[in-house]
């Protein structure tokens, strides 16, 4: 039989059992859908996180004290303190690769402005602070290297803590607040950020000199962490040596001293936090896969029962000429279409999950086209795979048998 | 006279466990062109194995078959199917039409395993040979829209659209009353009389009298052939047949 004959008979056969076709298909469609949702839902909230890392800065490094490394093991005060001040001269003076440099301080506690008070963070920096963490002032100014270094009583105010203290959409530059009965003295206020995907509100932030912070707030000299920025996302991994080499001087570690801090880049940050995420999208799609498998083995029984039930069919077919493989072809048609039609409805299905789940969430979820082929693919080969025993179960019957069967 | 089918001390066993069943135990059988030979024979002689391979359905344990002059004893599955396609028209008894699929897709169905034929030929052939049982009117009648009778010549027709050189009945007749089965027989009278050759399985002794050769077998073997005398004219039998009241 010719190609077009063949998908007119499968064709008809199916039409001829509407709703056992729909009903076989739609173990397919299930497993399609939801096969493209959860990919799309994974690629999506990685993309939101890897966005959100992007969004902390420009090539960003950081140098955090202790081994990270060792298996997790909490890190005894002593390491945890060794970044100083003169990392950051040798950074600055040693690395050509990192463009921008600046300690990091935080501290946490509570802001207050006249009545007002807010619970919040004080960040301690550099004047390059912001310009690493690719932030800007909307309103005032930065502060200055001279009041970074000078211990100023000067601050930036995030939007969130600006309108906790003074009111919404309120400028509150020149104003002054106390924070843990500092009083800080705002000269800017922070470009709003918003939300990052672990649902944390970026705005509620304090930045202030770190010199400020160390002295007046938490009363010691230490610096908790480095931020840098390397010149080019090419140049991290130089950057990182480079660093690396210039705090193993200053530290003064011997040859087959393990380095005492980490540093570590931006995207180095993203692979682990997205790491998360990729294991969450592999579990959802093999148990979308599962779905999908399930939906093969619906066609298969199906197609059995078929084989099954047009027996006399088969050989009438046989006996006016039909070969085995005309038989075997019908078949495996046929069953190729309930899994590959299924699979174009859950293709469509898909994308209008995927697009309840961005409304829902905000991620950036797109269907990857890659996940659409892949669908296809997996459909054509469902329905071959599965279609192939009962169609061969057809194909090889003896035709007097066959005209026989009651 | 052309012999279409020529058949020499052919054998037919089925195994069945540690069991033999000899179907056929030597059966010599010639037919020539144009002739309408009916085979009869108590239950289980023989006569639906030995059609079946006449038809190439089925293949002898031994013997020679010669059918249109190509032995055919020795051909494998896929040459056998072909065989059946261009040469064999099959009717049976339970008429055997898809359900669902209409009269004339019915009767398209040997042409649908023609690479050969276009799709406009097949619909040209088809409706040529709904025509020459009468029943081009109900080319768009499903089988269950159809009477048993118009169901059998529907069957006939599609036995006979791949035009092919010999038609094998296996008790068409046998779901039909006597009246029916006199439209079916007169029917393959007509068909006889522009030259098919037609060998038809029939346990009915009125319907073998319509043909011109009975063979009678027993047991594997045959028995009794003879041509029939007095041979009836399944039209004429037809008026006959008191005409039934209500
Ligand atoms: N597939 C088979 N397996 C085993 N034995 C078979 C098979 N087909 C037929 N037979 C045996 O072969 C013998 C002939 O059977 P066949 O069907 O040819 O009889 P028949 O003359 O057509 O009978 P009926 O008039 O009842 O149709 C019987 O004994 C039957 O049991
Ligand atoms: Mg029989």
């Amino acid at each position: 039989m010719n190609p077009g004959n063949l998908l007119k008979v499968a064709i008809n056969a199916l039409k001829r059992n509407k709703m056992r076709s729909f009903l076989t298909m739609l173990g397919i469609i299930i497993g399609v859908a939801s096969v493209i949702t959860m990919l799309a839902i994974g690629q999506g909230s990685k993309k939101s996180i890897e966005d959100q890392i992007a969004s902390m800065g420009s090539n960003m490094l950081f140098v955090m004290p202790g081994n990270m490394r060792m298996g997790g093991v909490q890190q005894g005060s002593s390491s945890s303190q060794r970044l100083t001040v003169a990392d950051i001269k040798a950074i600055k003076t040693e690395c050509d690769a990192i463009v921008a440099v600046s300690p990091e301080v935080r501290s946490s506690g509570q802001a207050v402005s006249g009545s007002s008070n807010w619970p919040t963070t004080i960040y301690g920096g550099s004047e390059q602070y912001l310009e690493i963490r690719s932030w800007s002032v909307v309103s005032g100014r930065n502060f200055t290297d001279t009041e970074a270094e000078g211990s100023a009583k000067v601050c930036l105010v995030g939007r969130t803590v600006a309108d906790e203290l003074f009111g919404e959409g309120i400028d509150p530059t020149g104003e002054t607040i106390r924070f843990k009965n500092i009083p800080f003295k705002i000269i800017g206020v922070l470009e709003e950020k918003g939300q990052n995907s672990f649902g944390q509100d970026q705005d509620d932030v304090i930045i202030a000199p770190f010199t400020t912070v160390q002295k007046r707030v938490l009363a010691q000299t230490y610096i908790q962490s480095i931020q840098m920025s390397a010149r080019s996302a090419e140049e991290s991994e130089l950057a990182i040596s480079q660093v690396e080499e210039a705090l193993r001087r200053t530290h003064k570690l011997r040859e087959n001293e393990d380095n005492d801090f980490e540093v570590r880049s931006q995207e180095e940050l993203a692979t682990t936090m997205t790491s998360v995420t990729e294991i969450l999208t592999i579990l959802l799609g093999a148990i979308a896969g599962i779905s999908l498998l399930v939906g093969g083995i619906g066609i298969m029984n199906i197609m059995y029962v078929s084989v099954t039930e047009r027996t006399r069919e088969i050989g009438l077919r046989m006996s006016v000429g039909g070969r085995s493989v005309d038989i075997l072809l019908q078949f495996l048609i046929e069953s190729i279409l309930l899994s590959v039609f299924g699979g174009l409805i859950g293709i469509v299905l898909g994308f209008g999950a995927s697009a309840i789940v961005e409304a829902l969430t905000s991620w950036p979820i797109t269907v990857m086209w890659s996940s659409v082929i892949l669908a296809f693919v997996v459909c054509t080969v469902i329905g071959v795979f599965f279609g192939w025993y009962p169609a061969r179960r057809a194909a090889e019957l003896d035709p007097i048998d066959a005209l026989r069967f009651e | 006279m052309k012999t279409i089918i020529d058949i020499t001390s052919l054998k037919k066993d089925y195994h069945v466990g540690e069991v033999t069943v000899h179907a056929l135990r030597g059966v010599d059988l010639k037919i020539n062109e144009g002739e309408f030979v009916a085979i009869m024979g108590a239950s289980g002689s023989g006569k639906s194995t030995m059609l079946n391979i006449i038809g190439c359905l089925d293949r002898p344990s031994d013997g020679i078959y010669l059918l249109d002059g190509v032995n055919v004893a020795g051909m494998s599955k896929n040459e056998r199917a072909a065989i059946r396609n261009l040469k064999i028209g099959f009717v049976f008894q339970s008429y055997n039409l898809l359900s669902r699929t209409s009269a004339l897709e019915n009767v398209e169905l040997p042409l649908m395993y023609n690479r050969l034929i276009s799709t406009k030929e097949r619909r040209e052939k088809a409706i040529a040979a709904l025509e020459a049982v009468g029943l081009a009117e109900r080319m768009d009648h499903m089988p269950n829209q159809l009477s048993g009778g118009q169901q059998q010549r529907v069957a006939i027709a599609r036995s006979l659209v791949n035009d092919p050189v010999v038609i094998l009945a296996d008790e068409a007749t046998g779901n039909l009353d006597t009246r029916t089965s006199y439209e079916i027989m007169s029917l393959f009278q007509e068909l006889n009389s522009k030259g098919k050759t037609i060998v038809f399985v029939t346990h009915e002794p009125d319907i073998a009298k319509c043909m011109t050769r009975s063979v009678v077998f027993r047991d594997g073997h045959i028995i009794r052939e003879e041509d029939i005398k007095n041979r009836l004219n399944a039209a004429e039998m037809l008026t006959a047949l008191p005409v039934e009241q209500d």
